[in-house]
């Protein structure tokens, strides 16, 4: 197994903080007691799941009762939306956007198969949506609005509370999933229009298989998993708690580590982006140069694939992602960029590098080092060098 | 993270014959070029042949790709597989033995072995003057619209991987693995191969190699007995002119003899039903008397 490296791929799934580690251990170990229980072995479990509620509840600006644990950003999607459509049978219309996490996507795909209808709102080339289109979509008939609070992909951030005013004004229920946005921006519960939110623990160093829905008190909520009383019987199962402690945990951190992260890590990839950009012809950051979360950078090395790119780095032990077809498992490339109406030569050599507050200076100096080459190596073996190439002409014509 | 094998990452990383082959000023010596793939797909790549007239060989190969990890690696693979071989040898080699070359291929990534089969035949015909036009829609009915593959290329794929379900084919051609409409076509199209190939197994199954008589007779009979009451339906016909090693040489008559493009798609049709029922090497060129 290899444990070096340079990881850059924090969009994917974080390191567990070595103080989140340390703070479960004792619920893996001596701790193994059922919170429910009546006995003092098992019920003392739910003072420690009561304060690692507090501390999510803090990271959120929310209050305790309002937030339910999860296993994770999938399920308190399923959840948000399974309970907003119960809340209100007689309202028969979503509205999304294209880009979303499949967690919410193929919800809403196999929603239309149910008998509601869904709006899927467009973006433009930098991923920014409409407000127009939304306010056009909204009907009184629209049951939910389920919009990312930032892209996974790109990192584009939303205009979030712009959107939920819209929404509040037709009196339909707001749900955001924020997976990629805790912990990197700064969020307040108490003044949003935001009705639910979906946050995971292993994009915030606490590990996989924990995260949070923050309902907004009022909210009429049904369980999605539905069984015992837990979570104020909004979410049957015996609690994970070791997990549980590690989230609240990892929550305090990213708390406390908000703002001096963001600017750090603001720095570091504006250098990255910068450097790539100055140093590699025929290269471009996707997705709004502004409104865009700290940590994340997407660029795209025209004529050449993402794969290709990736297996050069992880020579280097460089961990990153792409959207090219070739890692998305599906032979199309990222549905997000594709929304974006990226061009075929950028598409499938778009590359996303994404920081978090353990990356140092010298990790991207290394890759900035090493990356010039790695594009020059695989330019030198495509057919495709720039938009004059005569083949490539040839297939632009006949698209 | 995909599971290639030593030999695929190490004709990633060190790629051998990478390039292109400038036109030869010595006489005698020609380049071949074929093309297949797009950027638009993902992948794409361009094969260049140097090849000696006199003795069909290929003296050299040369490739540019764009593509991932093993689509580079199939192309290297290929180039280093041809040097040397003759034209008609050269059209022996499958995806599948570029596979083998390169101790197998993820599941998913088979198709990077199919482009350079492709990119390979694309080559030769061009040299050989055999029209193969860039459309595939051209060749036969459009089954996957998403990534543009026609049945032709399908029903090879299945029949000389042995292909059983349509998400293999998507494996290896994509065919399917955009909006999946096609997948019950691709379906369909499999179990018309295996019902085809119950009828055609004593045939396609023998043995022992057949002697060049028998080959030739096989051929005659395929011919009058599957392809020409089809043509003289259409007030066309097709005459065995002569078999030259995997050539085989046929006057095409009546309504269609005239006409280049139809010759062509006729051409394929015939090919396609020889290779189907005699050898899977076999190439039709029509020719005038």
């Amino acid at each position: 197994m290899e444990k070096n490296c340079i990881y850059l791929d924090n969009n994917a799934t974080t390191k567990v903080d070595p103080e989140v580690v340390q703070v479960m251990l004792p619920y893996l170990a001596d701790f193994y007691g059922n919170p429910s229980s009546m006995h003092t072995f098992g019920g003392q479990l739910s003072k420690a799941v009561k304060i690692a509620r507090e501390q999510v509840a803090a990271l959120l600006g929310a209050d305790e009762s309002e937030i339910v644990f999860t296993s994770c950003g999938t399920e308190g999607d399923n959840a948000a939306i399974r309970a907003a459509l119960l809340a209100q049978p007689e309202k028969r219309h979503i509205i999304t956007t294209q880009v979303e996490h499949p967690a919410v996507l193929n919800v809403c795909k196999q929603l239309e198969t149910q008998g509601y209808s869904v709006t899927y709102l467009s973006v433009n080339h930098q991923g920014q949506l409409d407000l127009d289109e939304l306010e056009a979509s909204l009907t009184g008939n629209t049951a939910l609005v389920t919009i990312m609070y930032a892209n996974n992909e790109t990192g584009v951030v939303f205009p979030i509370e712009q959107i939920g005013l819209r929404v509040k004004e037709r009196g339909a229920l707001f749900h955001v999933d924020a997976v990629q946005a805790v912990g990197k921006l700064p969020l307040n519960m108490k003044t949003s229009t935001i009705d639910m939110l979906t946050m995971s623990g292993h994009k915030i160093h606490a590990p996989k298989g924990i995260g949070a829905l923050y309902v907004r008190r009022g909210v009429r909520f049904r369980p999605f998993l539905i069984g015992g009383h837990q979570e104020r019987g909004r979410r049957a199962g015996t609690e994970n708690v070791p997990s549980i402690v590690g989230l609240g945990k990892a929550a305090e951190l990213e708390l406390l580590h908000l703002e001096t992260a963001t600017t750090r890590e603001t720095q570091l990839r504006d250098r990255l982006e910068q450097a790539m950009l100055a140093n590699i012809p025929d290269c471009e950051v996707n997705g709004d140069p502004t409104q865009r979360l700290p940590n994340t950078t997407n660029i795209g090395f025209k004529y050449i694939e993402g794969e290709a790119i990736l297996l050069s780095l992880n020579k280097y032990g460089i961990c990153a992602s792409s959207g090219s077809a070739c890692t998305s498992g599906s032979l199309e490339p990222s549905h997000v960029l594709r929304a974006m109406g990226l061009p075929y030569t950028t598409l499938h050599g778009s590359i996303r590098f994404s920081l978090c507050r353990y990356t140092t200076d010298a990790e991207i100096e290394q890759v900035i080092a090493v990356m010039p080459d790695i594009v020059e190596r695989l330019r030198a073996l495509s057919p495709f060098k720039n938009d004059q190439a005569e083949w490539l002409q040839q297939q632009l014509i006949h698209r | 993270m995909w599971d290639y094998t030593d030999k695929v990452l190490d004709l990633f990383y060190n790629p051998k014959n990478q390039g292109v082959i400038e036109e030869p000023s010595e006489p005698g010596v020609q380049v071949a070029t074929g093309e297949v793939g797009s950027i638009a797909c993902g992948d794409a790549l361009r094969l260049h042949l140097k090849i000696e007239v006199e003795s069909d060989k290929i003296l050299d190969a040369r490739f540019q790709t764009f593509g991932c990890t093993s689509a580079i690696a199939s192309s290297s693979a290929l180039t280093e597989m041809i040097k040397g071989l003759t034209l008609d040898q050269a059209l022996k080699v499958s995806n599948k033995d570029i596979a083998d070359y390169l101790g197998g291929l993820p599941e998913a990534k088979m198709h990077c072995s199919v482009m350079g089969q492709e990119a390979l035949e694309a080559a030769i015909y061009n040299y050989r003057g055999i029209p193969r036009t860039i459309h595939e829609e051209d060749e036969g009915t459009l089954i996957c619209s998403c990534f543009g593959v026609s049945e032709p290329k399908i029903r090879r794929v299945i029949i000389e991987n042995n292909l059983t379900s349509a998400e293999q084919v998507t494996n290896y051609v994509k065919a399917g693995g955009g909006c999946g409409s096609c997948l019950a076509n691709i379906d369909d199209i499999i179990r018309d191969i295996q019902k085809e190939s119950a009828k055609s197994q004593p045939i396609s199954r023998q043995s022992k190699p057949l002697t060049n008589v028998q080959r030739i007779a096989l051929i005659q009979k395929v011919l009058d007995e599957e392809v020409r009451p089809v043509l003289i339906a259409d007030g066309g016909d097709v005459e065995l002119f002569d078999v030259e090693g995997n050539i085989v040489k046929v006057i095409l008559q009546g309504a269609c003899g005239s006409c280049s493009s139809s010759t062509a798609t006729l051409k394929i049709a015939i090919e396609a039903r020889l290779r189907d029922r005699v050898s899977k090497n076999l190439v039709v060129e029509a020719v005038e008397l």
